[in-house]
C-alpha cells in the first residue's frame, strides 16, 4: 500500500536528519521525500510518500509524532488530495528525431526547456504516475539524465494540514 | 554581566539540581569553573559512561532528573552507552557536553565529535546550542521534555565559546511552549469506560505492570486497584517493586527468565491489563500471539508503545496515576470471581521454588532472599546484568524499596555507578549492589569514586568465574562450546578493594556470607563481599 504523509515541523537546523534517521532506524521504506517552508516561515512542511501495510503506517505516524520538532502528522486520504512532482528529463536527440520528441511533449503536456545539437530537456510537473509514463515514452530515444523533486501534496477543497 | 557557563549553573540551580555526575575536559572547563562557586555537588566518576549510569541511578532513587556532564569528543562518546541505557529504560536525564568552539565546528579539530548526531537514536531530544542567549530557554525546555510524558534523556551540546560569551543579564523562563510537544496525561473517558466494561466481563484477568507505574509514582494506586478488584499482578523486569514481593496478589516477574506462576497465569488469562510496559521480547516471547489469545487493555503515556508489540483491544493513552485514578473511580468496587482467585492462589503455591545447592559455594538465590530481610525495608538494590540480574529479580523480596537494573538495554557494568547515583540521592537508604565477576570488572574503577566520597555502598560480587548468562546460552544452543565465557584468572578482588581503601572479604558458604552481611549492614562504610558461586548454578530453576 502506498500512502502520502504531510508532516509539519519546526523550521530549524537538524530536523530533516531527525526525520530521515527515523525512517532508516525503524526500517520504514520511503519512495520520496520533499521539504519546503510554509506560509508561516517558522514552519516547514515535509511530504513523504512511502510503502507499507496498515501496521507500518500507524507506527510511522506515531514515531514521527514523538519527534519533538514535529508539530503535526497527517495521512492524506486516497483520492482526496492533489499531488505533483517536478521532473527534468534530458533525452538524447538527433536533429532527425527532434520533431517526434516535440510531438510527445505536446501529447503529454510537457515543456521542452532546453534544446541542443544532440539533446532535448523536458520539464514535466505532474503526478508520479504520469511522470513514469513520460519516462517510458522517452526511454527508446535514450535518457541521459533524470532529476525529480519528490512528490508534494495538498488536500482538495477546504481540508488542510494546520498547526 | 554573566557568562554562558554561569548561566548553565544558574539554570541547573533554578531546576533544583543538587548533584551532578561528570568528568571534566578542555571544552567543558568554563562550566566547571562556574560550578566551583556553586552549591551543586559534583561527583567525579572515573569514566564518563558511569556518569550517565550514576545520573540514572540518582533519577530513579529520588524521582528527579539526573544530570551528567562530559567534555567533547571521547568524553561525549563515552556517555553514549549510558544515555542509550537511560533511553531504553525511560529515565529522565539531562546530559551536558562541551563542544569545540562554534567557529571550528565541522573541521574535525581536536576532540570534536558530532555528539548530537551520534545520540540521535538514543535521546528523547537533543540541542546543539547556537547562541548563548538561547541557553535559559533550552535548559527550561530540556528539563520539561526529560521529565514529562514518557521520560527520557535530553542532550545539550554547548560549544566552549558559547560558555565564555557574556550576556547582560539572566532570567530563567517560567513557562515552556513547544508546538509539537503536548503530552496527553488524562486517559480518554470513553476508553476508560470501555476498559471497565472489559474488566467486568473478564473471567481470568491479570495486570502486567511495567516501569511506567514506578516512573509516574503510581505504585500505590496500582496496589489499590489490584486490591479492590482482586486481580493478580505480574511485573516486567522494570516493574519489579510495583508491589511488595510478598503481596498475596503478586505473582512475580514474567518472561523468559520470569517465574513459572506468572507465565502460567499469563497463559491462562482472558484479559491482560498492561500498565506502563512496552512488552519487549524478554517479557513476552511471542507478543504477536498474545492479543489473539486474550483481550488486551494497554495503558501507556507513549501512544507509540500501544499496538507496537501486542495487539490491543482497548488503548488508553495517559499518565498511569490519572488513568488508575479514573479506573478505580469507575470500577465501582467490582471484584473478580472467586474461581480465578483460588486458581491463582493454587498456581502460586504450586510453583514454589526448590533450590539445589553446591557444597563449598555460596547459593546466590538463597543469599539474595535472606539479604532482603537483613536490609531496611526501603533498601535500594542495584542489580547488574547477567545471571545475577535474574537471581535478584526472582529472589529479592522487595518491600518498600527499589530494584534498579537495566531492563531494556541490559548494559553490563550498570550496577556500581547506578548505586553511586542512588546513594547520592538517598543517603538515608541502604544501597546494595549485586553483580557478577564479569559485570563488576566493567566498572570496578568506580571503587575509587566510592572511596573518595566515602559512600556507604555494599557490593556483593557473585563470582562464578564465568560470563554465566552467555555460558548458559552456549550450553543450551551451542552444544556446550564455551567460547570466550570463562573468567578463570581469578583476580584477588579483596586485595583490589583494599587497594582502594575499601574493606572486603571472600566467602564460600551461605552461613559465612550471611554473617558478613549482618555485620556490614550495620557499618556506615563501603564493603565488597566476594561470594564464590558454583559455575553450574543456573539463572532459573
Amino acid at each position: 500500500m502506498q500512502y502520502t504523509l504531510s508532516i509539519l515541523v519546526e523550521n530549524q537546523a537538524g530536523v530533516l536528519s531527525k526525520i530521515s534517521g527515523l525512517f532508516s532506524r525503524r526500517s520504514f521504506n520511503i519512495d520520496s521525500l520533499a521539504v519546503g517552508v510554509t506560509a508561516d516561515p517558522t514552519v516547514s512542511r515535509i511530504t513523504v510518500v512511502a510503502n507499507g501495510d496498515e501496521y507500518v503506517v500507524e507506527q510511522l505516524e506515531k514515531q514521527l509524532n514523538k519527534v519533538i520538532p514535529v508539530i503535526k502528522v497527517k495521512r492524506l486520504t486516497e483520492g482526496e488530495f492533489i499531488s505533483r512532482e517536478l521532473s527534468l528529463i534530458k533525452v538524447h536527440c538527433s536533429a532527425a528525431k527532434r520533431f517526434e520528441l516535440i510531438k510527445i511533449a505536446e501529447l503529454m503536456d510537457a515543456k521542452i526547456v532546453d534544446v541542443a545539437s544532440s539533446t532535448v530537456t523536458f520539464e514535466y510537473c505532474e503526478t508520479a504516475e504520469k511522470i513514469q509514463t513520460l519516462i517510458d515514452l522517452l526511454k527508446p530515444y535514450g535518457i541521459r539524465e533524470i532529476v525529480r523533486t519528490g512528490t508534494v501534496a495538498i488536500d482538495k477543497g477546504k481540508a488542510q494540514v494546520s498547526t | 554581566m554573566i557568562s554562558g557557563a554561569e548561566i548553565i549553573v544558574k539554570c541547573l540551580e533554578a531546576e533544583g539540581v543538587d548533584t551532578v555526575f561528570g568528568y571534566p575536559g578542555a571544552t567543558i572547563c568554563p562550566f566547571y569553573d562556574s560550578l566551583y562557586d556553586s552549591n551543586i555537588k559534583h561527583v567525579l566518576v572515573r569514566q564518563e559512561q558511569n556518569a550517565a549510569h550514576a545520573a540514572s541511578g540518582y533519577a530513579r532513587a529520588c524521582m528527579k532528573p539526573g544530570v551528567c556532564v562530559a567534555t567533547s569528543g571521547p568524553g561525549a562518546t563515552n556517555l553514549i552507552t549510558g544515555i542509550a541505557t537511560a533511553y531504553m529504560d525511560s529515565i529522565p536525564m539531562i546530559a551536558i557536553t562541551g563542544q569545540v568552539r562554534s567557529d571550528l565546528l565541522g573541521r574535525d579539530v581536536f576532540q570534536e565529535a558530532d555528539i548530537t548526531g551520534a545520540c540521535e537514536p538514543f535521546t528523547k531530544h537533543s540541542y546543539l546550542v547556537e547562541r548563548t542567549a538561547d541557553l535559559p530557554r533550552i535548559f527550561k525546555e530540556a528539563f520539561h521534555i526529560a521529565t514529562t510524558g514518557r521520560p527520557g534523556p535530553v542532550l545539550i551540546d554547548i560549544p566552549q565559546d558559547l560558555q565564555e560569551n557574556m550576556l547582560e543579564s539572566f532570567e530563567y523562563p517560567k513557562t515552556v511552549d513547544i508546538k509539537g510537544y503536548k503530552p496527553n496525561t488524562k486517559g480518554h473517558s470513553v476508553q476508560v469506560q470501555r476498559a471497565v466494561e472489559l474488566i467486568k466481563k473478564a473471567k481470568r484477568p491479570v495486570i502486567v505492570a511495567g516501569g511506567g507505574v514506578l516512573s509516574s509514582g503510581a505504585k500505590l494506586k496500582l496496589q489499590k486497584f489490584a486490591e479492590i478488584t482482586q486481580i493478580p499482578v505480574l511485573s516486567t523486569m522494570m516493574g519489579i517493586g510495583v508491589m511488595p514481593s510478598d503481596h498475596p496478589l503478586y505473582l512475580g516477574m514474567l518472561g523468559t527468565h520470569g517465574r513459572k506462576c506468572a507465565n502460567t497465569a499469563l497463559h491462562k488469562t482472558d484479559l491482560t491489563i498492561v500498565c506502563g510496559a512496552r512488552l519487549g521480547d524478554r517479557a513476552i516471547a511471542s507478543p504477536d500471539q498474545m492479543g489473539t489469545r486474550a483481550k488486551v487493555i494497554h495503558i501507556d503515556i507513549d501512544p507509540a508503545e500501544i499496538g507496537k508489540n501486542v495487539k490491543t483491544t482497548v488503548p488508553i493513552v495517559g499518565d498511569m496515576n490519572n488513568v488508575l485514578k479514573q479506573l478505580i473511580n469507575d470500577i465501582d468496587g467490582f471484584k473478580i470471581n472467586d474461581e480465578w482467585d483460588s486458581e491463582v492462589k493454587e498456581l502460586k503455591a504450586h510453583f514454589q521454588s526448590k533450590i539445589s545447592t553446591f557444597e563449598g559455594y555460596v547459593e546466590p538465590r538463597t543469599l539474595i532472599n535472606k539479604l532482603s530481610f537483613m536490609l531496611k525495608s526501603k533498601a535500594i538494590l542495584c542489580a547488574d546484568v547477567g545471571q545475577n540480574q535474574i537471581w535478584c529479580a526472582n529472589n529479592f523480596r522487595i518491600r518498600e524499596g527499589r530494584f534498579l537494573t537495566t531492563g531494556g538495554m541490559g548494559t553490563m557494568g550498570y550496577s556500581v555507578p547506578a548505586a553511586i547515583g542512588a546513594k547520592m540521592a538517598r543517603k538515608d537508604r541502604d544501597v546494595v549492589v549485586v553483580c557478577g565477576d564479569g559485570s563488576f570488572q566493567m566498572s570496578l574503577n568506580e571503587l575509587s569514586t566510592i572511596a573518595q566520597n566515602n559512600l556507604n555502598i555494599k557490593i556483593i560480587v557473585m563470582r562464578n568465574q564465568r560470563l554465566g548468562m552467555v555460558r548458559e546460552l552456549q550450553d543450551k544452543i551451542y552444544n556446550c562450546r564455551h567460547s570466550a565465557t570463562i573468567l578463570n584468572d581469578k583476580p584477588d578482588f579483596v586485595a583490589l578493594a583494599k587497594a582502594y581503601g575499601i574493606d572486603s572479604a571472600e566467602v564460600s558458604s551461605n552461613e559465612e556470607a550471611e554473617k558478613f552481611v549482618k555485620n556490614i549492614v550495620e557499618s556506615d562504610k563501603p564493603f565488597v563481599l566476594v561470594c564464590n558461586v558454583h559455575p553450574d548454578t543456573p539463572s532459573i530453576l
